[in-house]
């Protein structure tokens, strides 16, 4: 196969807890949340830490990643994936601009926007 | 306090059908909960109980209690996807021993086939009162491609293949071939399986169930009226319930939540793997019965591929006979959900009603095992041990 030609995303929808990422998002930051307390990053983002309850706080992330998992739907034109962070945390999210066929768990990849009828929204193309 | 003898299932009742145009999904409801009594020698009276999940539309239990016109002094609607109804088992049998109640009615009933719905492949709408959907749903986390991931990463991390896992869709329909009711009652090789259309890579079509109309219905009750009954005696020994997310970005893989959920049934029956003569096991996917296998503990984490080769699910051929009614990937999945399915099964092998084809010998102890929602992102799990006295 060959690259594949990707579909149109969906536009997102947004709460109060994820407004403050997409308004960065538009500006091209990818941002993720670190504990206060415990000091490790999650995803996804939320105002109380899944790991202490601890308050959390935005901070701007590599957009560095591999791929932990992904599934193409080639039927749709796109690809599911698990990207773990360089951050640490593991997102979901869609790969974009990849042969499927020669796509590998493990794969560096980089963060790549594509902009939906809403937002920007964090895709990851290879590295 | 524990559950274990505490209940028994009087009543078990698969609706006949697959496909339900000409009926509404309340009147499968009921039509499948006066099959269960009859099936049990109750009435309607009886019921004092009652366990519905998210297929009974309406608030929780009351539309649906009120169009039955139930009188009810326990009610419980529970919604963990696609195994609620075995989780349902657990509570009513939890609620009977609290005196709560006496006879319990679960149902599940839904029309996804008569309405046309894209249950493994469609998108879905984001709902941002949902925590995850602003991050999620614009990604299309379709069914079949977030199983896909589980079934990917299997493969990467122990070498599973695709024909291992074709195999469980291979002994499902080995199953269904004598299931008058089932959906597809075609005996399937593994190269059918391999070389069907890719749906959501590494997953084939024919590694996906069925989408059908129907329900079914189950009676829990208490002993005292279990053994004034006709109908053999099936004991609740056990019942373990979990679920399992992405743990705050620490995404795995490769094991479900049947790992807490099958600990606690087992812990709780005093059951070993090495009793259970059959086990029905949620086939959403055939990735998911390889997860649940060896989450349970039939087999090493890793091994499952090499545990439903050549055969070992399929009833007098393997060791761990399974979903003798064809299970969700060749017989039914109401509602897209399989979880009373699931039990309905394991009820007819303990009673020796299982078509004589696939009847399990002997068969004493049985397992019901499901996972609800996605495999790959959120799931509930519940885990049912059930005995024949």
């Amino acid at each position: 196969m060959a690259i594949m030609e990707d579909r149109k995303i969906p536009p997102n929808c947004s709460n109060p807890e994820s407004d403050a990422f997409y308004a960065a998002a538009d500006e091209g930051k990818f941002m993720i949340r670190r504990c206060t307390s415990c000091k490790k990053a999650h995803w996804y983002p939320r105002a109380v830490c899944p790991f202490c309850f601890g308050a959390t706080e935005w901070e701007q992330a590599s957009g560095e990643g591999t791929v932990y998992s992904f599934s193409t739907m080639l039927r749709s034109n796109f690809t599911m994936a698990y990207v773990t962070l360089k951050e640490g945390p593991t997102m979901m999210t869609n790969l974009i601009k990849i042969d499927p066929e020669t796509m590998k768990i493990g794969a560096k990849v980089k963060l790549a926007w594509v902009q939906t009828d809403a937002n920007k929204v964090p895709c990851f193309e290879p590295a | 306090m524990s559950i274990k003898g505490k209940a028994y299932i009087a009543g078990a009742f698969e609706h006949p059908t697959r496909k339900a145009p000409d009926k509404s999904v309340f009147q499968l409801h009921a039509e499948c909960a006066a099959g269960a009594l009859a099936d049990a020698g109750l009435t309607k009276d009886d019921v004092d109980g009652y366990f519905c999940a998210g297929d009974a539309a309406g608030m929780g239990p009351i539309n649906i209690a009120d169009y039955m016109n139930l009188r009810l002094s326990y009610l419980d609607s529970t919604d963990v996807g696609g195994t609620s109804y075995i989780g349902a088992v657990g509570h009513a049998a939890a609620a009977i021993n609290a005196g709560k109640c006496n006879v319990a009615l679960i149902t599940l009933s839904g029309r996804p086939r008569s309405e046309g719905v894209q249950t493994g492949t469609g998108q879905r709408p984001g709902n941002p009162q949902v925590g995850d959907s602003p991050w999620e749903t614009h990604f299309s986390p379709a069914t079949t491609n977030v199983y896909g991931m589980v079934a990917a990463r299997h493969m990467h991390e122990y070498g599973t293949t695709s024909e291992q896992l074709a195999w469980i869709k291979v002994a499902a329909s080995h199953h269904a071939q004598w299931n008058e009711h089932a959906m597809l009652r075609n005996v399937v090789t593994v190269e059918e399986v391999v070389n069907s259309p890719m749906v959501s890579t590494p997953l084939h079509r024919l590694d996906c169930c069925i989408i059908s109309d129907g329900g079914g219905a189950l009676i829990v009750v208490k002993p005292e009226i279990a053994r004034s009954l006709k109908r053999p005696l099936v004991k609740v020994m056990g019942h373990g319930e979990s679920w399992k997310g992405q743990m705050g970005g620490d995404v795995d893989l490769t094991y479900s939540g049947a790992r807490w959920s099958g600990a606690a049934a087992f812990a709780e029956s005093g059951v070993k793997q090495s009793d259970i003569k059959y086990a029905s096991i949620y086939d959403s996917f055939t990735i998911t019965v390889l997860m649940q296998l060896e989450d349970l503990g039939f087999c090493e984490k890793g091994q499952g591929g090499k545990f439903v080769s050549d055969g070992n699910l399929i009833s007098g051929v393997g060791k761990l006979p399974f979903n003798t009614d064809g299970g969700g990937l060749c017989n039914n999945h109401p509602a897209n959900r399989g979880g009373i399915t699931k039990v309905i099964e394991a009820v007819r092998q303990l009673r020796g009603e299982a078509h004589p084809k696939v009847q399990v010998p002997n068969c004493d102890v049985a397992l019901a095992h499901g996972t609800g929602g996605l495999l790959g992102s959120r799931h509930g799990s519940s885990t049912l041990i059930l005995e024949r006295e």
